[in-house]
């Protein structure tokens, strides 16, 4: 998997005799197989602009996002999305939901009941998968739209601030599993958050954007997401010094953005 | 701290806040409650009684004379009329069969209603060629009261059972339609966009996420439209009916006899009603989630 974005520009037209609105200024940034990329910014920064352009949802004004070399034209089945909320299907149960996508690409039903077993038992969703999807807790919830999208093996999985809607513990638990996941999987990801502290835990690499107009204006590379993997604890990577010191860096780069309003 | 105890035990427990305290929900909620809630509270109680209360004062006036049977015929009357004309009919047709013809033009015209107005509401709901070509006359048709275009009924499709059961059918239609048409937006963009990031077809996010998604909004247009379907029945059975439980109300108020107008009325009420419970527990066991995510 490569994902090349080349010189991608958004400008969204201008309503009620207002400018358009700059959203996304010549965004270049490369993925290779692997990557976890995770891109933060103050509110208005575009980031999921950048998302909604890698799934396909949105065409860029200017420029091109290359996938393997094809230019992107739209949403397709190598790219899975996951949402902050309000994705799964209430109607479905647990398995059905996470069997959805293998469904809608006409997979017979024993095949789709073995790959949603595979994901059920990975995602630690054994005993729930005939409830319905509205009674589980929210941490629960986001496990079932992390199984969805991972179902139909994409080259490159899409979390737009997947944990955003979770409360701190059940995050820190799934930020842990979501490392686990990347590093057995070795699946490609690009992931939002508003949380810088999440942002350096998880990433390989980080894209701090900036807004007004939104464009890319750092990029860090991370080890931390190896430390945590190599074994040492994730409260202990993100208390290290090195931790500590570059979380204040990005801090003080997004609150002089938000600052600039 | 032993003797504040004692105390706080022995202490007489705090006057039973007034009723107007009560409606005003100027005080603290007990455990298990929570404050605040706008109306919350079981009415099961109050509605029983006031019906109760309502039948009351009806016997009371029928049974004191204050009223004349005429214009106002005692509860015991009714339930005897519904007996006789059980057993005995009405202008030679039993009662249950005035109750079978009216309920087969009402379901059948409700049934076509859903059948053409729920696909082309969806349609409408997804399309805006569609949209631009049916919004126009459902909206001009929509708001005029059946009786208005009932003679134009009459003169296009006559008097037989046809412009019966189009003017009901009318009257059902746009309620059912709009609703479908609104409920397409209920899906969550993110469900949308999920299934099309699998690869679906425009076609299949329909069928698998607009639909079910749409399914509460449409269950609610047509309890709505069922009710509109009732509202219609007497107007359409003004025209050269000689069966149907309308047919049988208005024609006893030719006859000035109150009892059967009455008793008319109180079985459309109740058909209404248990078709509505009925409606109901569909609702409970189609869309079980409604409303929890």
């Amino acid at each position: 998997m490569s994902l090349n974005i080349e010189n991608a520009t958004v400008i969204y037209p201008g309503t009620d005799g207002r400018p358009p609105t700059e959203a996304l200024q010549r965004i270049n940034l490369t993925m290779d197989d692997g990557d976890f990329v995770v891109t933060i910014g103050a509110s208005g920064c575009g980031k999921s602009t950048l998302l909604n352009l890698i799934a396909g949802f949105l065409a860029p004004t200017e420029g091109r996002i290359l996938l393997d070399g094809t230019a992107v034209e739209g949403p397709g089945a190598d790219r899975s999305v996951v949402f902050q909320k309000h994705a799964l299907l209430p109607w479905l149960n647990v398995r059905d939901n996470i069997e959805f996508g293998l469904m809608l690409q006409g997979h017979a039903k024993a095949e789709r009941n073995k790959v949603a077993d595979h994901f059920i038992a990975l995602l630690g969703l054994s005993g729930f998968e005939n409830s319905p999807v509205y009674a589980l807790s929210g941490g629960m919830q986001q496990r079932v739209g992390i199984a969805r999208a991972l179902t139909c093996d994409p080259k490159l999985l899409l979390m737009d601030e997947p944990l955003g809607a979770l409360d701190a513990l059940t995050r820190e638990k799934a930020q842990e599993l979501i490392l686990h996941l990347w590093h057995d999987t070795g699946k490609s990801v690009f992931f939002i958050t508003h949380s810088v502290e999440e942002a350096l835990f998880m990433g390989t690499r980080l894209v701090v954007m900036s807004p007004r107009p939104g464009r890319i204006t750092h990029q860090f590379d991370l080890p931390f997401s190896r430390q945590f993997l190599e074994g040492i604890s994730a409260r202990t990577v993100k208390a290290s010094p090195d931790f500590i010191q570059i979380r204040e860096e990005v801090l003080a780069i997004i609150f002089a953005d938000e600052e600039a309003v | 701290m032993k003797d504040k105890h004692d105390k706080h035990l022995n202490a007489t427990p705090p006057a039973k806040p007034g009723l107007i305290a009560r409606l005003a929900k100027e005080r603290p909620t007990k455990p298990g409650e929570i404050y605040g809630v706008p109306g919350s509270g079981d009415t099961m109680m109050l509605s029983l009684a006031t019906i109760a209360v309502l039948l009351f004062i009806w016997w009371l006036i029928t049974t004191m004379g204050w009223i004349k049977p005429l214009f106002v015929p005692s509860p015991q009357s009714i339930v005897a009329k519904f007996i006789s004309v059980w057993q005995e009919g009405f202008t030679g047709s039993p009662l249950w069969l005035h109750i079978l013809i009216s309920a087969g033009r009402v379901f059948g015209a409700f049934l076509l209603a859903c059948v053409i107005g729920i696909p082309l509401g969806l349609a409408m709901g997804m399309s805006p060629l569609i949209r631009g070509i049916f919004d126009p006359p459902i909206e001009f048709y929509r708001p005029i009261p059946p009786l208005a275009y009932l003679p134009l009924m009459i003169i296009w499709f006559g008097i037989g059972e046809a412009s019966k059961v189009l003017l009901i059918f009318l009257s059902v239609f746009a309620p059912v339609a709009l609703g479908a048409r609104s409920g397409v937006r209920s899906a969550a963009i993110e469900q949308i966009h999920a299934a099309y990031s699998f690869g679906a077809t425009r076609w299949q996010v329909l069928r698998h996420v607009i639909l079910p998604a749409a399914m509460p909004e449409i269950l609610t247009a047509m309890r709505i439209g069922i009710g509109f379907g009732w509202t219609t029945l007497v107007a359409a059975e003004m025209v050269a009916a000689t069966r149907g439980i309308g047919y049988m109300v208005l024609s006893a108020s030719q006859f000035l006899q109150t009892a059967v107008v009455i008793m008319g009325i109180i079985v459309i009420a109740g058909i209404a009603y248990l078709f509505d419970l009925l409606m109901r527990l569909v609702e409970r066991k189609v869309v079980p989630w409604k409303g929890k995510m």
